[in-house]
């Protein structure tokens, strides 16, 4: 069993709900955070260390989202890139969970 | 053929924090199951009781139109907006979140517990600009007849500006920086601090809600308030035997019936308090009242989001 834990980066604007969102993930045990608040800072923090899931939350557009999608799977296509909903609170274990849930 | 989805209120998730009692009809917080993640864009529906003098310190929210229907006592609810208001049984309250939001909410009592419905919609539109508004609701209005809560369009919502209170951020591109203090149930989230631009949309203007809007069901179309989604959320306390036909009021739309107090009869299947059932692929269907002064909310939503 690997004691190596589960990468998810949280990608949005707002600094502040972006913090929260670190905290909840890395309360998790088993999951640890990056944030980044703008498409740059995601693609650096992607190119210094390989997440399985990011989560795309407020600030970011549809259109965005699609974008930073592209460009993360052309450097890991594995990499699942999803909304992320409700700034933190309620859902973001839960979207985590399903993500795993469907990777089974 | 409608196609039905029944959740019994005990197979429903449930946490009991002391403090906070909540069962979850969708999957939320610790309570996951593939089965039960959403019903088309509704996404999450709590019914929560708090004890009295505790509550939610303050939290993000962010693209999600939250809906809070308190049925006992009240909540006091405070934003990074401004808004510092107590929202009671008898009234709605409706955050659009959009760029973010940080709010507590507070049981409005030191010493009885309050019970509210915290329903959760996925938006149509995202990163809109924060909103807040809090409706005062006739019960006369809503006895044996549906009375409508929410509409998707701006227009639909109450003419009588004195019964609503609230408002967006400013729409001159600048929320007010507002340090946001408070104590809460279990020492997290203290002392945020939280400030950002708006992008200048999101004000209260009229909004193409879609097509194919009926005037069915008995409810008129200037009721309640509205949320961003094409979503029509309705109540009622109807009599023992009362019958309606509710007719979907979108096409691609499915209903939530969620029995708040008393049984009913719903598409063919029996309903108790908290119960709760999902009909999609259907025009109409009847719901027949069986016992007297039974309370039922219907929400008409998407099956599917197409962001606008």
């Amino acid at each position: 069993m690997s004691n190596e834990k589960l990468q998810i980066m949280a990608v949005g604007r707002v600094e502040a709900i972006m913090q929260v969102v670190e905290r909840l993930i890395n309360s998790h045990e088993g999951w640890e955070a990056t944030i980044a608040l703008s498409e740059a800072e995601a693609l650096a923090a992607f190119e210094q260390r390989r997440m399985s899931i990011v989560l795309v939350g407020a600030g970011f557009s549809a259109e965005d989202e699609e974008s930073l999608r592209n460009k993360l799977q052309e450097i890991e296509p594995t990499v699942i890139v999803t909304r992320h909903y409700g700034g933190g609170s309620g859902l973001l274990e839960n979207e985590i969970l399903g993500i795993l849930q469907m990777r089974k | 053929m409608s196609r039905t989805i029944l959740h019994k209120a005990n197979t429903r998730g449930h946490a009991d924090h002391g403090w906070l009692d909540s069962f979850h009809t969708f999957s939320f917080a610790g309570y996951y199951n593939p089965d039960r993640v959403q019903f088309g864009t509704l996404r999450v529906l709590n019914d929560d009781r708090i004890e009295g003098g505790r509550g939610f310190g303050a939290h993000p929210h962010d693209n999600m139109e939250i809906i809070s229907i308190p049925l006992e006592g009240g909540l006091v609810h405070e934003d990074n907006l401004g808004h510092k208001q107590v929202t009671s049984a008898g009234e709605i309250q409706v955050m659009s979140t959009g760029q973010g939001v940080f709010h507590s909410e507070y049981n409005s009592s030191k010493d009885k517990p309050a019970s509210f419905l915290q329903i959760w919609v996925f938006p149509n539109k995202l990163n809109v600009t924060p909103r807040y508004e809090q409706v005062s609701i006739d019960p006369a209005k809503g006895h044996n007849r549906l009375q409508q809560l929410i509409s998707p369009r701006a227009d639909h919502a109450a003419a009588s500006g004195k019964d609503k209170t609230g408002s967006t951020a400013a729409s001159d591109g600048a929320w007010q920086d507002k340090a946001f203090s408070t104590a809460t149930s279990d020492g997290a989230w203290q002392d945020k601090a939280f400030s950002t631009a708006t992008s200048g949309d999101g004000t209260l203007e009229s909004r193409d809600g879609g097509s194919a809007m009926t005037s069915g069901n008995g409810a008129a179309l200037t009721e309640g308030t509205w949320i961003y989604q094409d979503a029509w959320f309705s109540s009622g306390r109807f009599d023992e035997g009362k019958e309606e036909t509710y007719t979907i009021r979108k096409q691609g739309n499915g209903a939530y019936v969620f029995v708040i107090k008393g049984s009913f009869e719903v598409d063919g299947q029996q309903l108790a308090a908290r119960d709760g059932l999902g009909i999609s692929d259907t025009d109409a269907f009847v719901f027949r009242s069986l016992e007297p002064g039974s309370e039922l909310l219907i929400m008409d939503v998407p099956m599917q989001n197409k962001l606008q």
